[in-house]
């Protein structure tokens, strides 16, 4: 048996022909494609769906748009789903969450009575003391408190991103949005058109604006066709916009995309939330909105069972009771919180129908029904005054009560982009002001609410947009509204309490007011301590009165008062879609494939991978040990073209080199290499590499891999500034290098076929030539980072790889063997190189590492040049030395401590077993005193075992560097 | 996101530029007192205001100066360094390289 549901035109949203079964609570629920978990739930007289996050109340819907936390409930995918938010037809099993048994016997209800011994700020103040027994409390109050469980077993779903781009962006695509969106287009502008909703029309969707509901439907046909129609319009439904960004950045939210649009200019056509009125157990299950009502009526054809009550504060509510009528709801009474409605035609069409009307009354306290679970009865008091009623006029049986309090603004996009919100004592109602420029609102959210208005207010907006956009169009329309529609204090305290402001967080009338009577008189300290408007609804339904009661309890306006800081997500997000897809670029040597066919172990070095060493992980260092042994007795290679490169041309290379980097280059003979060293201006090394004078006006410069970007950045800015007659260019993808070093590397590159004279003396160390290796052109260096006789050879990129195999076969008779960082790395290490952000630091200046040397401090200047000099006239407080332990002694590692009397004076920044020299071989700051070889240092290495290091002369290989100068 | 209007590639986001410092001049290094030079290198006014900064279209690795309003963040100009930099600078005092 399917469930009933009313006919046209009632039920617009739901295919009559397409039932829908999914179990809640164990139990079938049955209901029609278009229906949400919710819809589908009152439809079968269910109003129960959560419990209450503090006191465990049963809660059900309010709002039905997914503006409030009431039906928060598990899927078997995810936790805290709004059941409104979530359509029927795809769902499997849920669930209600935060109770311990069941959703209809939940065992933590009992903390629905002990509510009194809980007031406000209980957990700030107690659990606290005696100290340490919130580790006990914080397990049992989090159970307690939980909402929802985690299912780490889903499979992420597929999520993704797309940019978009338009020249109005309109969020709300309700009466003010439409027009918006027409008479833009209509002016030539490109618009892009968001809704929440999965239909186009907004409140047109379901709110009668006048008593014989002539124009609603036409009008929603004809906007929501001409904008359908338009080619200059997108449309995007059931997506929400979650913030307004600087310049128009906003990200929507469809499904598993994010949208990031740019817009050139948006209205927001947001309109507003109904507000509840705060009455004795207005949170039981049943008591809704109006607006819900009429959704549950227009959209899905649920006509609620039993009888309803309608409380009114402004005439709006009538047409609730008049479209409720029209779908056979019996309504018990109309309870107006006015004297009379403002349109005295009402009172006419309620005696029509025979709908009692009790005029300057409210609801005072609803009723459970006997299961305790769901709306039973109300009773009705007369108004006596701003918030005090006289004694009871009668108490209605009623299965619903259907309520409006009047309107906020959604003012959070604006709000976002600084727009503020002023209170009009005469019309009780928030305003926005101060908007961004670029930025225009229509409609409810411009406190605009009669149909006309509305519409002509949405077609200024877009009139107003196109005039942002330079386009022409005609003058603005009148826009008249005299409608009220809030009232002023729909807020009845009741002695025995339960009056909810805030369904979220449990927040009752008393509680906002003592958070002002203890001090907290500002409406953010009042958010803070009492927690108000922090739950997901985010205050839709508690700022107003909030305000109000805050602005009443301190003696101010509302306006001075105001209401806390929308900052985003609109409505609450999902970690998935932020992330989307992941997208991790590598850069890649060219000769990538040749490292991996090898067997290399490849790890990241900034954005590039390279070969750690070649072999399995496990024999890992048997490899190193392998590779470094083959460089020292024979030969080795290794690509090397992560390293920076740089060209520098012009009149004033040299004068810019000596500018940039510590040593002298002005007279540096073509052909040579010089190290290269580079301060910032507070003296700080921040880059090394090797520069070739390749002619007078041309340099090649190395760079560290990770420094290279960098270092070409600020050689840009400063000759921005010096206007020196040069060219500055970046090749490090243009160039690629291979470092060949070993006693037979002179042997592989003759093997190889060179056109350059590379005897000792013809090619001395530290000298550059340009000729041809294997035929392909390249520049050789001779550097001896790892301390022995090498050549570094940079090619363009694209003859690389063709270079690496012709070295490769070169190298077959002297038995070369590719070798990774982590061999360079030790290497290096024990001829003493260091390498700069390993063994330098943020705060490592020339006098610190040993490079006094590298400092040319008779040339006029180069950047650092003061900072080096006020520093290296200052005492030292470290220095970097080398240091040697025993192979059997507990190895440091990189950062361990290196102590003195008991304080810490340095680190260890490098340190390795040397096979070479069977000793464990290291670099570490130490104290200044301690610096001679032969002193001893403490280091704490793991565990807090201390050992004492004697400091070693450097380097500890090869000390006279006659290996490297062969 | 912001937009910044780059001298050379017109408007893009915030996000493709790096924000370098703002635009101090340097005293001379070899005549300045040790406490002038310490205040060019590491403070800055930190006044309300606007202020001249240096940006970078970071893709295309172009310098340009921004005024911008501190407090409001309103960038109000971009142009090209040349336009505060317009003649060759030349660091004399000192002795010569041996």
């Amino acid at each position: 048996m399917t469930p009933p549901r009313l006919e046209h035109p009632f039920g617009q949203l739901i295919d009559r022909d397409a039932p829908v079964t999914f179990e809640f609570e164990g139990e079938t629920v049955q209901g029609y494609e278009g229906d949400n978990v919710a819809s589908a739930l009152i439809g079968q007289g269910r109003w129960l769906i959560s419990r209450s996050f503090k006191y465990h109340r049963p809660r059900g819907p309010l709002s039905l748009a997914g503006h409030d936390a009431n039906t928060l409930i598990q899927t078997p995918t995810a936790a805290n789903r709004l059941a409104e938010d979530l359509p029927a037809l795809e769902q499997g099993a849920v669930s209600g969450q935060n109770y311990w048994g069941s959703l209809k016997t939940d065992y933590y209800a009992v903390l629905d009575r002990l509510g009194r011994f809980m007031p406000v700020g209980f957990y700030y103040r107690a659990f606290f003391k005696p100290r340490g027994v919130w580790r006990f409390w914080e397990k049992v109050i989090r159970n307690a408190a939980g909402l929802g469980v985690a299912n780490l077993e889903v499979a992420p779903r597929y999520t993704d991103k797309q940019y978009l781009f338009c020249d109005v962006a309109i969020i709300g695509a309700g009466p003010a949005g439409l027009n918006a969106a027409l008479t833009a287009a209509a002016g030539g502008a490109e618009v892009l058109l968001i809704d929440e909703q999965v239909r186009l029309g907004g409140a047109l969707t379901y709110h009668r604006f006048t008593l014989e509901d002539d124009i609603r439907a036409q009008t929603l046909e004809a906007l929501s066709n001409a904008v359908a129609n338009h080619d200059k319009i997108r449309v995007l439904t059931d997506a929400t916009c979650n913030a307004w960004f600087s310049d128009h950045y906003l990200p929507v939210f469809q499904g598993d995309r994010l949208y990031k649009v740019r817009a050139t200019t948006c209205v927001l056509a947001t309109g507003s939330s109904e507000q509840p009125v705060v009455f004795r157990n207005n949170d039981l299950p049943g008591v809704i909105l109006c607006s819900a009502l009429e959704r549950l009526l227009m959209h899905h054809g649920v006509c609620p069972g039993g009888s309803a009550v309608i409380l009114a504060g402004n005439d709006n509510a009538y047409l609730t009771a008049i479209t409720a009528t029209e779908a056979g709801l019996p309504i018990a009474a109309v309870v107006d919180l006015r004297p009379a409605p403002d349109d005295p035609t009402l009172i006419a069409a309620l005696n029509e129908r025979s709908i009692a009307l009790y005029p300057n009354a409210t609801v005072y306290e609803a009723h459970s029904d006997k299961s305790g679970l769901q709306l039973g009865a109300v009773t009705i008091h007369s108004v006596k005054s701003q918030g005090h009623v006289d004694a009871p006029i009668l108490r209605v049986e009623c299965q619903l009560l259907a309520m409006s309090a009047g309107y906020m603004p959604a003012y959070q996009l604006a709000c976002h982009g600084g727009a503020k919100l002023a209170y009009h004592d005469d019309k009780s109602e928030f305003t926005l002001t101060q908007l961004p420029a670029g930025m225009l609102i229509a409609g409810s959210v411009n406190s605009v609410h009669n149909f006309n208005a509305v519409c002509a207010d949405g077609r200024n907006a877009g009139r107003g947009a196109l005039r942002a956009l330079s386009l022409q169009t005609d003058s603005d329309e009148t826009v008249y509204c005299e409608d009220k529609v809030n009232h002023p204090w729909p807020i009845f305290k009741h002695p025995k309490g339960r009056e909810f402001v805030d369904f979220d967080e449990d927040l009752q009338i008393k509680d906002i007011i003592n958070s002002a009577r203890l001090g907290y008189r500002d409406i953010q300290l009042v958010k803070r301590y009492s927690t108000v408007g922090m739950g997901p609804s985010q205050g839709r339904h508690s700022a107003l009165t909030t305000a109000r009661l805050i602005a009443n309890a301190t003696e101010r306006t509302v306006t001075e008062t105001g209401v806390t800081t929308a900052r985003p997500p609109v409505k609450p997000e999902s970690l998935g879609v932020l992330a989307g897809r992941r997208f991790h670029p590598i850069r890649k040597t060219p000769m990538d494939e040749r490292h991996r066919s090898l067997g290399a172990h490849m790890i990241p070095a900034g954005s590039w991978r390279r070969p750690a060493f070649y072999g399995e992980p496990q024999n890992r260092a048997a490899c190193i040990a392998a590779e470094a042994q083959a460089v020292r007795t024979g030969v080795g290679m290794i690509d090397v073209s992560t390293l920076g490169g740089i060209e520098l041309r012009g009149p004033d290379a040299a004068e810019f080199m000596n500018r940039v980097y510590t040593y002298g280059f002005l007279k540096q003979p073509v052909g040579k290499t010089r190290y290269a060293v580079l301060t910032n201006e507070q003296g700080v090394i921040i880059d090394d590499g090797v520069a070739a004078r390749l002619a007078d006006d041309h340099f090649y410069v190395t760079a560290t891999t990770t420094g290279a970007a960098q270092v070409y950045s600020e050689m840009l800015r400063w000759n921005a500034q010096w206007r020196l007659d040069l060219d500055i260019a970046q090749v490090t993808s243009a160039f690629s290098a291979i470092n060949v070093a070993g006693p037979f590397s002179r042997d592989v590159l003759e093997q190889a076929g060179c056109d350059i004279d590379l005897s000792a003396q013809g090619f001395p160390y530290l000298a550059c030539r340009e000729g041809l290796v294997a035929g392909i052109p390249a520049r050789l260096m001779r550097v001896g980072f790892v301390g022995e006789l090498g050549f570094e050879l940079h090619v363009p990129s694209l003859l690389a790889q063709s270079l690496w195999d012709r070295l490769m076969s070169a190298g077959e008779p002297f038995n070369i063997k590719p070798f990774g960082v982590e061999a360079q790395r030790l290497l290096r290490l024990e001829k003493g190189h260091i390498i700069i952000g390993q063994d330098t630091d943020g705060m490592s200046h020339p006098g610190e590492i040993g490079l006094t040397w590298a400092i040319n401090r008779k040339k006029p200047f180069f950047v650092g040049r003061r900072s080096v000099d006020i520093l290296m006239s200052q005492p030292l407080k470290r220095q970097l030395v080398g240091f040697t332990l025993s192979p059997a002694a507990p190895k440091p590692e990189e950062g361990h401590l290196v102590l003195r009397d008991g304080d810490i004076v340095g680190t260890v920044t490098s340190c390795e077993y040397s096979p070479t020299l069977d000793k464990i071989i290291g670099l570490a700051y130490v104290h200044p005193a301690d610096t001679q070889p032969g002193s001893q240092v403490t280091i704490r290495t793991a565990q807090g075992v201390c050992v004492q290091a004697p400091i070693a002369t450097l380097p500890f290989y090869d000390p006279d560097t006659t290996r490297q100068q062969l | 996101m912001k937009i910044m209007h780059c001298p050379l590639n017109g408007p893009r986001n915030i996000s493709e530029f790096a924000y370098g410092g703002q635009v101090e001049v340097m005293p001379d290094p070899h005549q300045c007192s040790d406490k002038d030079w310490a205040s060019y290198v590491f403070y800055e006014k930190n006044a309300i205001g606007v202020v001249k900064e240096w940006w970078q279209h970071s893709p295309s690795s172009y310098w340009f100066i921004a005024e911008r309003h501190n407090a409001s963040d309103d960038i109000l100009r971009t142009y090209d360094p040349s336009e505060l930099f317009s003649e060759r600078v030349d660091f004399t005092t000192g002795e010569n390289e041996p």
